[in-house]
């Protein structure tokens, strides 16, 4: 589980996040939903350690990320596993190098292990075909399957994705949707995804967080949606813009 | 004055934070020959060309220069080996490294940041700055100073060649001035500079990548910043050296 307490982030004087507070649990797919700018994507930078929060603590299952010393901090990142919005494969690596980064920097596998590891993170992404192929000479879809075989590679504790659905086709979209989804279910991965996509919310959103202005607006189940719709205007606009 | 000091601050912490101890030496070690490859027999191409014209040309300037009959031709073999050694040979050579070699690092560390691959590398708890800068600056100690030694040899076997061809001396001649007032000194200040030099191309290089923020037109802008910067400090560091060693 990963537990946000009071955190705040500015840029010089601008505060963009203020006092978060939420929780995420494991083996569910945990949204955070938001226009463009209200502060998501420095929240997740937050959250992976890209940004330092001013204050406030971020606790991977107890571990306070933001007060732990450098070699823990390491040590917790190589539990992380995040989709980049660009998918930030490595140019120079094939689909199959990507995959084996991780493996080869942290694992203590053999090469057969890491070869059988990546067979199997690249067939439970649909990708069995593309081991030799460089990130260039694939589809948009793909790209974004390689960065969840990475990302899944070191058996994950923790998954976050920001806009795994930007740039993609409806149903490539959907894939992804499930593939994260099933995944989340099979791994019992804390999996935190950053969206502004109502479809995504409604086909696997299970928690849902939504960030308007840089606060936390309203945290709940994906059921309690429709009904919070009335009595939260900012929510209702958000949702009302998207067509639902 | 602010800003100078910002980015002096930025890019010592920036070199301090690339010395670490290896996540996987293997991984390390692959990578840092792969550099080696990319700046070194990468470079042997334009090194030739540019050594051995710079050789021939210093050789055919120093003829027109010596006009007194008095001076025996030799000489032209002893200005020429040791302006070679000293200066031309390391400083011109890293001035063009600069821009081949610079240019080249900036922008893919450049691009990688621009496409958050960095910050991948970040989020796997791996030293970005370490694991992206220390192998090219490994690489660069160590494949620079021998692209200076084969520019030493080829900027005198240059000169030499132009003699022969213009008739002005026999290679004999050339070799035997460029022999007679030959210090190995020389080859020590012409090794330091090329160490140092080294470290300020594939340093400032990766520096100025590594910060880059933006899209496209900034990663090109960050190699044009690597190749300035990188040439000034070249020729500040030559001043240094030349000062404190000879």
């Amino acid at each position: 589980m990963i537990e946000l307490v009071n955190v705040n982030k500015s840029f010089a004087d601008k505060q963009v996040l203020f006092d978060i507070n939420a929780k995420f649990e494991p083996g569910i797919p945990n949204l955070i939903i938001g226009a463009s700018g209200g502060g998501k994507s420095v929240l997740l930078k937050c959250m992976v350690g890209l940004f330092k929060p001013e204050s406030g603590s971020i606790n991977y299952d107890g571990r306070d990320f933001v007060h732990l010393p450098y070699e823990k901090v390491r040590e917790v990142r190589r539990e992380i596993g995040m989709l980049f919005q660009g998918t930030a494969l490595f140019d120079s690596l094939t689909v199959e190098e990507n995959v084996d980064f991780p493996l080869k920097m942290f694992g203590k596998m053999t090469p057969d292990e890491r070869k059988e590891r990546i067979n199997f993170c690249l067939s439970r992404v649909g990708l069995e075909n593309a081991n030799k192929k460089y990130p260039a000479e694939i589809s948009g879809g793909m790209k974004k399957r390689v960065g969840i075989a990475r990302a899944i590679a070191l058996e994950t504790r923790y998954l976050f994705c920001d806009e795994p659905n930007s740039g993609l086709d409806p149903i490539t979209s959907r894939r992804i949707d499930e593939l994260l989804h099933d995944i989340t279910q099979e791994f019992k991965i804390t999996t935190v995804i950053n969206s502004h996509d109502m479809k995504t919310v409604y086909d696997i959103g299970e928690s849902i967080t939504f960030i308007y202005k840089g606060k936390v607006w309203w945290q709940g189940h994906r059921n309690d949606l429709d009904n919070t719709r009335a009595h939260n205007p900012e929510l209702d606009a958000f949702i009302a813009a998207s067509q639902f | 004055m602010n800003k100078l000091f910002f980015e002096l601050g930025r890019y010592i912490l920036f070199v301090r934070s690339m010395f670490f101890k290896p996540e996987r030496f293997k991984v390390f070690f692959e990578r840092t020959i792969h550099e080696m490859n990319n700046i070194g027999v990468g470079s042997i191409g334009i090194v030739t060309i540019i050594s051995v014209f710079v050789g021939a040309v210093t050789t055919l300037q120093t003829a027109y220069q010596l006009v007194s009959p008095l001076i025996p031709m030799k000489v032209i073999g002893t200005i020429v080996s040791d302006s070679s050694l000293l200066e031309f040979a390391p400083t011109i050579t890293c001035l063009v490294l600069a821009g081949k070699v610079g240019a080249n690092i900036a922008s893919e560390v450049g691009n990688m940041r621009v496409t958050e691959q960095i910050d991948a590398l970040e989020v796997m708890g791996i030293n970005s700055s370490g694991f992206l800068g220390l192998p090219k600056i490994i690489a660069g100690v160590i494949m620079i100073p021998c692209l200076i030694i084969v520019a030493n040899f080829l900027m005198i076997s240059g000169g030499i060649l132009a003699a022969r061809l213009t008739d002005l001396m026999s290679p004999n001649e050339f070799v035997q001035g460029a022999r007679e007032t030959f210090k190995m000194f020389t080859v020590t200040v012409s090794m330091t500079k090329a160490l140092v030099f080294a470290f300020i191309i594939t340093s400032m290089s990766t520096y100025e990548g590594y910060f880059t923020e933006g899209g496209a037109l900034e990663v090109g802008e960050a190699g044009t910043r690597a190749v300035t910067r990188s040439c000034v400090l070249i020729l500040f560091a030559d001043f240094i050296i030349a000062k404190l060693m000879l």
